[in-house]
């Protein structure tokens, strides 16, 4: 580890922080319907969208209506990426000539993207037209990334309103959420990222030859656009099969920071939203150090555990650190550090192959996915992830003194805390599940690309992956089977539906209840003894029900490692 | 709840038209004007014939260049489309080895790479990014370690001064951003094409 690199944690963490409260405000007012600096462009394409449609933006929905909503509105999505998936050899927009995707990948790919996840079974560059890359992929980079904001809207509307029945209207704020705040993002950051190197053309792959002679094909496209979104949205889904690893993906220093910002950025706005929607900014800053203090941790294991090495490397002398799977303009400090944001956040792009990480460098990762994405999350996704860790501390805080806990005025009861547990036993069910159905039967195990412990972490990786919609992967796993395209689909449409209903539930309970006031018996959710009670009830649950499989993986892995072990 | 069906289907497609269409060809239209070497892909061309892109690693493997990382990039088996074989730098197929810390297979690849450098240039500790697969498979950089690593051989190759490589290797080295982001590097084909430009 070296200073330099931590200062660039730092440098990191501080922007984050600063961003919060200027784009919080700013998403504050788009929710809210107020009218923004972009709103004499923006509001007549967005009142056209309403008339065309029939959208009625003064009339809310109940929280089951928006969720209606929200699940019809994916219905739709899916067919087209499936359609397109199948179809795109016969559409316009092909210059590679790629043809149909089989059924089960189409399948995989569909459910992938409208979860937010962008798990990649396919190969970017040597699959997709550009066509099914656009509208198909593009898309719903934006839609599943607006509906993860705009459903923790609703859920944070909850704990704003008093009795009332309705939480918002989902066609409206996903619009506005589109219209205002991905849409002008993305265009300057897309032009940013072009500026730094990134293609963005529909032009054919380029046929060079090399210095020596030889051929070399280079695969180009309209990369940018999509990346920007990519990132901003947490989606995580490459252009490339390398992802943001490949240089055309990720071409410098400067833009491999910049997209880590965006990574967090919303997500972190969102809990400054969350503290001006309930009146008090200081909830929001709360909740943003509970995140803060998991992520550093986080970053000081896997960038200490990349900058060790393997102990492969040591005994051949090399020094430097875990430099394969590595890039070399970003080195062990951003590509540790790109690693546990990817994860904390739902992102799932990477900029290293998390398979050739160090065992606990790999770890991290994992652990993060598995505590749910809510260290800082995907966008609107770790915040409604992270409510429910905050309803169940609020509830053991509250069954410590014996009163009923109540949060930002609201009283928790036995509905919220159901609903919150149900929510959060989704990912155990999903995660060790199916890494137990896939670790004996023959064609689980026939996937996976190294031996050993390794083998079995990434399977493990591969449905932690998937339940949290994160999408990066050990992508040494065969995932492009039957077997893993299905069940992964599975875990993948479980983990996000069956965590948004509950959520939502919660929203609708909420919404209805009363405000009461705060006396001296409450329980200050402003300090430290909350973020103290916060980080430990997430370590605690998360601690105890993946700790076995954790054993089994990285930890043996590590032990293994340092006895020179290598399978 | 019928009433939520129309704008299901009429906003799904005016969102992707905006998002899926308007948004990527106007940027692309945009990109075009604005940075056109960059949204083509940074190709570099030599004599009118493209030789490759400024950021797109190549393979070298005569002793008269610097080479790049070793790449762990496959291609279709020509005999066997369903297996398939090593192709560096295959950039229509980016990806990394996916070895892990306790792999056999890995230890072994780095240790004959190691034993191999270390008979090229004993006198210098080999540098880890000369011996360890990048994660595209396509890394452009190595660091200047790994570069100034092989100026004997390039030097003995090209019947060059070792001093004049070395300075031609200082001169291609980008720094960090501002003193603080990134790592130092060196583009393999720029330093190539200013090794035979020096020439």
């Amino acid at each position: 580890m070296t200073v330099i690199g931590w200062l660039q944690i730092i440098l990191y963490c501080a922007i984050i922080v600063a961003l919060a409260k200027p784009v919080g405000g700013y998403m504050t007012r788009v929710f809210n319907g107020e009218r923004t600096f972009l709103s004499p462009v923006l509001r007549p394409v967005e009142a056209g969208i309403y008339w065309i449609s029939g959208v009625d933006e003064k009339r809310e929905q109940h929280w089951l209506t928006y969720t209606v909503a929200m699940l019809l509105f994916h219905v739709g999505g899916f067919l087209i990426i499936y359609g397109l998936m199948r179809l795109q050899a016969m559409l316009p927009f092909n210059p590679a000539g790629q043809s149909a995707v089989a059924e089960d990948l189409s399948f995989n790919t569909a459910i992938s993207f409208i979860t937010n996840t962008n798990w990649q079974n396919y190969g970017g560059e040597s699959t997709l037209s550009y066509l099914t890359q656009m509208v198909g992929l593009t898309h719903q980079n934006f839609l599943s990334a607006a509906t993860g904001i705009v459903l923790a809207v609703a859920l944070i509307r909850g704990f704003a309103r008093a009795s009332m029945r309705t939480v918002g209207n989902f066609w409206v704020d996903v619009t506005r959420c589109t219209l205002y705040v991905l849409l002008p993002i993305c265009v300057v950051f897309a032009l940013f990222l072009v500026w730094q190197g990134m293609p963005q053309t529909l032009g054919p792959y380029v046929e060079a030859t090399t210095l020596e002679g030889a051929k070399q094909t280079i695969a180009v496209g309209p990369v940018a656009s999509q990346v920007a979104i990519k990132m901003l949205g947490t989606n995580g889904g490459g252009f490339f099969n390398a992802n943001a690893s490949h240089p055309f993906e990720n071409p410098t220093a400067l833009s491999n920071f910049v997209q880590m910002l965006s990574i967090f950025v919303l997500g972190a706005a969102l809990t400054n939203v969350f503290g001006r929607m309930v009146g008090n900014q200081r909830q929001g800053w709360a909740i943003l150090a509970v995140m803060g203090v998991l992520f550093v941790a986080g970053v000081a294991v896997a960038y200490w555990a990349e900058a060790q090495g393997t102990s492969t490397l040591q005994a051949l002398g090399l020094t430097g650190g875990n430099m394969e799977g590595k890039e070399v303009r970003f080195g062990i400090v951003a590509s540790s550090l790109f690693a546990v944001i990817t994860t904390a956040a739902s992102c799932g792009a990477v900029n290293a192959m998390h398979d050739s990480f160090t065992a606990f460098g790999g770890m991290i990762p994992l652990i993060n996915m598995q505590l749910g994405e809510i260290i800082v999350g995907g966008v609107g996704a770790g915040m409604y992830g992270m409510l429910l860790f905050v309803i169940l501390a609020i509830f053991v805080a509250g069954l410590m003194v014996g009163r009923t806990p109540e949060y930002v005025g609201k009283k928790i009861e036995a509905r919220e805390v159901k609903m919150a547990m149900l929510a959060i036993l989704i990912l155990p069910l999903m995660i060790l599940g199916w890494s137990a159905v896939a670790v004996v039967l023959p064609t689980g195990v026939a996937s996976m690309a190294n031996a050993g412990p390794h083998g079995f972490t990434e399977v493990l990786y591969a449905y932690s992956s998937q339940t949290g919609n994160n999408g990066s992967a050990f992508a040494g796993l065969t995932g492009n089977t039957l077997f893993y395209n299905l069940t992964g689909a599975c875990a993948m449409f479980v983990g996000r539906f069956l965590m948004i209903v509950p959520a939502m539930a919660i929203a609708g309970s909420l919404a209805e209840k009363k405000s009461i006031p705060p006396s001296t018996g409450t329980f200050p959710t402003t300090g430290g003894l909350f973020v103290g009670l916060v980080v430990g009830v997430i370590l605690i649950m998360g601690g105890l029900t993946f700790f076995p499989a954790l054993a089994l993986g990285p930890i043996v892995e590590h032990l293994a490692m340092n006895a020179g072990t290598v399978f | 709840m019928l009433r939520e069906i129309r704008p299901a289907i009429v906003l799904l497609l005016v969102l992707t038209v905006i998002t899926g269409l308007a948004y990527p060809l106007a940027m692309t239209g945009i990109a075009g004007v604005l940075f056109p070497r960059q949204a083509q892909g940074s190709l570099i061309e030599k004599d009118g014939k493209v030789i490759g892109s400024a950021l797109i690693g190549q393979e070298f493997k005569e002793d008269k260049y610097f080479h790049g990382r070793p790449s762990a990039t496959t291609a279709a088996d020509p005999n066997d489309s369903t297996k398939t074989v090593s192709a560096p730098y295959n950039a229509v197929n980016s990806g990394g080895s996916n070895l892990g810390p306790t792999s056999k297979a890995l230890a072994d690849r780095v240790k004959e790479d190691v034993d191999k450098l270390k008979a090229e240039n004993p006198n210098q500790p080999v540098p880890v990014d000369l011996v360890t697969t990048s994660g595209s498979g396509l890394d452009p950089n190595i660091s200047s370690e790994a570069a100034q690593f092989q100026v004997p051989r390039v030097a003995k190759a090209r019947n060059m001064s070792e001093d004049t490589l070395r300075q031609l290797v200082v001169a291609n080295t980008e720094g960090r951003l501002l003193g603080l982001l990134g790592e130092p590097r060196v583009n393999v084909l720029a330093l190539n094409l200013a090794l035979d430009d020096a020439k």
